[in-house]
């Protein structure tokens, strides 16, 4: 008969001490990604308290309402706020529609025509693939670059449109464009494919099922995307520069044929001005300007927060 | 009452069971049907799928992932198609309502005659084939819309004429759904448990009026309770519609099915995989005495 017996219950050391100078290693890793971090805020902060002290004073309502004018006492962000304004009108008009449809084609369609077994799917192939590598490489082409383009097909050459916002806004459209088809398509890839699977086994038309549940589903990634993509535009101060836009106008702009005016471009004028008192007007316009842009910013998280479906 | 009715037959049932040797007995009734009229009920079998030959092949495969596929489905008949996972079953029951339309370049040749009439034949359109053959699937893929909307949904696209709320409620109680979510039809289904979302999915089907309904292992993502409620839902469904399903469940194809075709998957000299029926039988017969001993080792757990 055997029976168990309990060891001896004696203590060793199997756990060995710690090693102290990996635990020092990584405390000083720590401390370089916090300062890191840092870095970045503190320049932040900078920012901040600058542009604010400087600016905060000026900043009234007469300020916002008043137009341009040379005399920095009567000088207010009307003329350029509007001028913003009617840019991003043509900038949405332009870019959801157009943006949109670019994405749907890409998604929905690009891979269903480019059908391997014919000559004519495989040249669809090619030419999909290169669209999609050129609208990853113009989403990172200087803004400048726009501007040219703007200026040599809108403002003159084969539209001749002059230095009207509709150009401004057309140029700052194609600037974003490749921003709203890729955040586009992200939205139209977030909609599981047993959704469209549901919707044609019901004996819904490809067209239907886009139409009715796709693009419902990605409402809410699409408008995300071109609030964003405004919030990139509204800054934008060198392509607007390039097509010649007066860096002075006191006229306030009536619609989209009037002369080009933004609040960028203002609050560049005041910057380039000599004097304590231009320096100030920029300070307050750039206020508003990140007023505007945390606005903007806020509605997109919200929207995403809010509305975006979790499959 | 009906206890008592229903009492003597079971009394005889349970004395034929226990009394095997029934030979004077048989042959007395076999002669008195002999003596009367020769009135041999006869079901009339009408024939809903015949699938002939069938080869499917995904785009830039190398073989096909289903071939020589051919058996029959009858009208208010359930169908169930068993065999290990990459067999091809869901492949299989793509083809019924042309749902591998939508994988580009997919290429299936034979041929599947519905009601008579060739389901890829040059004049027919997928669209109008899955109006008539809806699909459920395994995972519930309720749309992201208000219970009520998920239903409205098919008949809107598809015109159908009526009064919308009418066709969405008969659509929910045919669905088993009714009672559970009168009250709330205009809430998110996303809210819905899996088992509630699966029959939604099925109500939402059976909304557009088919005529074949595809189950493509509709309770592999539910509970037990869930899938039997499923379970008598189909049984119920079976009066009015032709159903096809494929199951992993044994017990379930068992239960529920009237035919069952067994599949298998075979490998050719490069370890290409297609998948062949092997049986295609009645679901007892299946079950309880298969021709093909593979068919006996799977249903009887021996094969994965
Ligand atoms: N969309 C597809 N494209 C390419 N091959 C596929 C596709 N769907 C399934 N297959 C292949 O076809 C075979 C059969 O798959 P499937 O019909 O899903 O089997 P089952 O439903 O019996 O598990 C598998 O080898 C699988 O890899
Ligand atoms: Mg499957």
């Amino acid at each position: 008969m055997s029976a168990t017996v309990d060891a001896p219950r004696v203590a060793v050391q199997v756990i060995p001490p710690a090693d102290s100078r990996a635990k020092l290693r990584e405390r000083a890793f720590e401390a370089a990604l916090i300062f890191a971090l840092l870095i970045s805020l503190a320049m932040l902060i900078a920012l901040f308290i600058d542009v604010f002290t400087k600016g905060l004073p000026g900043l009234s309502p007469e300020f916002v309402t008043d137009k341009a004018s040379a005399f920095p006492a009567n000088a207010g962000i009307a003329t350029s706020l509007l001028g913003t304004l009617w840019l991003m009108v043509v900038c949405i008009v332009f870019i959801v529609p157009i943006g949109l449809a670019s994405a749907v084609y890409l998604e929905e369609y690009g891979t269903d025509y480019a059908d391997q077994r014919t000559w004519t799917g495989r040249m669809i192939g090619r030419f999909n693939t290169f669209v999609e590598v050129n609208i990853q490489n113009l989403a990172a082409v200087p803004s400048i670059v726009y501007g040219i383009l703007g200026l040599a097909f809108l403002v003159r050459g084969p539209l001749d449109l002059g230095k009207i916002i509709l150009a401004g806004g057309l140029t700052l459209g194609l600037l974003v464009l490749p921003v709203v088809i890729i955040a586009g398509r992200e939205a139209l890839r977030a909609v599981p494919s047993s959704i469209r699977e549901g919707s044609m086994a019901l004996g819904a038309t490809k067209w239907q099922t886009i139409w009715r549940q796709v693009l419902p589903a990605a409402v809410p990634g699409v408008a995300t995307g071109v609030i964003l993509a405004l919030s990139r535009a509204i800054g934008e101060t060198a392509p607007l520069l390039l097509l010649g836009a007066a860096t002075f106008n006191t006229q306030n702009p009536s619609g989209i044929f009037s002369a080009i005016s933004a609040l960028p471009l203002q609050i560049n004028t005041w910057i380039s001005a000599p004097g304590a008192d231009f320096q100030a007007l920029a300070a307050s316009a750039i206020i508003v300007l990140l007023v505007v842009l945390v606005l903007m910013n806020s509605v997109a998280i919200y929207l995403r927060n809010r509305y975006e479906q979790k499959w | 009452m009906i206890d008592i009715e229903r009492d003597p037959q079971t009394a005889d049932e349970k004395a034929g069971g226990e009394t095997p040797f029934r030979g004077m007995g048989e042959t007395a009734s076999m002669d008195t049907a002999q003596a009367q009229a020769p009135e041999v009920t006869e079901t009339v079998r009408e024939v809903i799928f015949d699938v002939k030959e069938l080869q499917v092949t995904y785009p830039n495969a190398s073989a096909p992932a289903v071939d020589k596929i051919s058996f029959e489905m009858g009208k208010n008949e359930i169908t169930a198609l068993i065999g290990p996972s990459g067999c091809g079953k869901s492949t299989m029951l793509r083809c019924l309502n042309r749902m591998n339309d939508l994988i580009v370049g997919t290429n299936v040749t034979g041929q599947i005659l519905y009601h008579g009439e060739d389901l890829y034949g040059p004049n027919v359109d997928a669209v109008q084939v899955r109006k008539r053959i809806g699909m459920v699937f395994q995972k519930p893929n309720p749309f992201p819309k208000s219970i009520y909307e998920n239903i409205a949904f098919g008949p809107r696209i598809i015109g159908m004429e009526g009064d919308m709320d009418q066709i969405v409620e008969t659509a929910l109680r045919r669905g088993a759904l009714w009672d559970e979510v009168k009250d709330r039809l205009k809430d998110n289904a996303f809210g819905m448990s899996g088992g509630q979302q699966q029959r939604l999915c099925i109500a939402r089907c059976l909304a557009v009026a088919p005529d074949v309904i595809l189950m493509d292992e509709p309770c592999s993502a539910l509970d037990p309770i869930s899938t039997g409620k499923i379970e008598d839902l189909m049984i119920e469904l079976k009066q009015d519609y032709s159903i096809v399903i494929v199951t992993h469940n044994m017990q379930q194809a068992a239960r529920i099915s009237d035919k069952t075709a067994f599949f298998v998957v075979s490998l050719d000299e490069n370890d290409n995989r297609t998948g062949t029926v092997v049986e295609f039988d009645d679901t007892e017969k299946i079950f309880t005495n298969p021709a093909d001993e593979r068919t006996e080792a799977y249903v009887t757990g021996k094969m994965g």
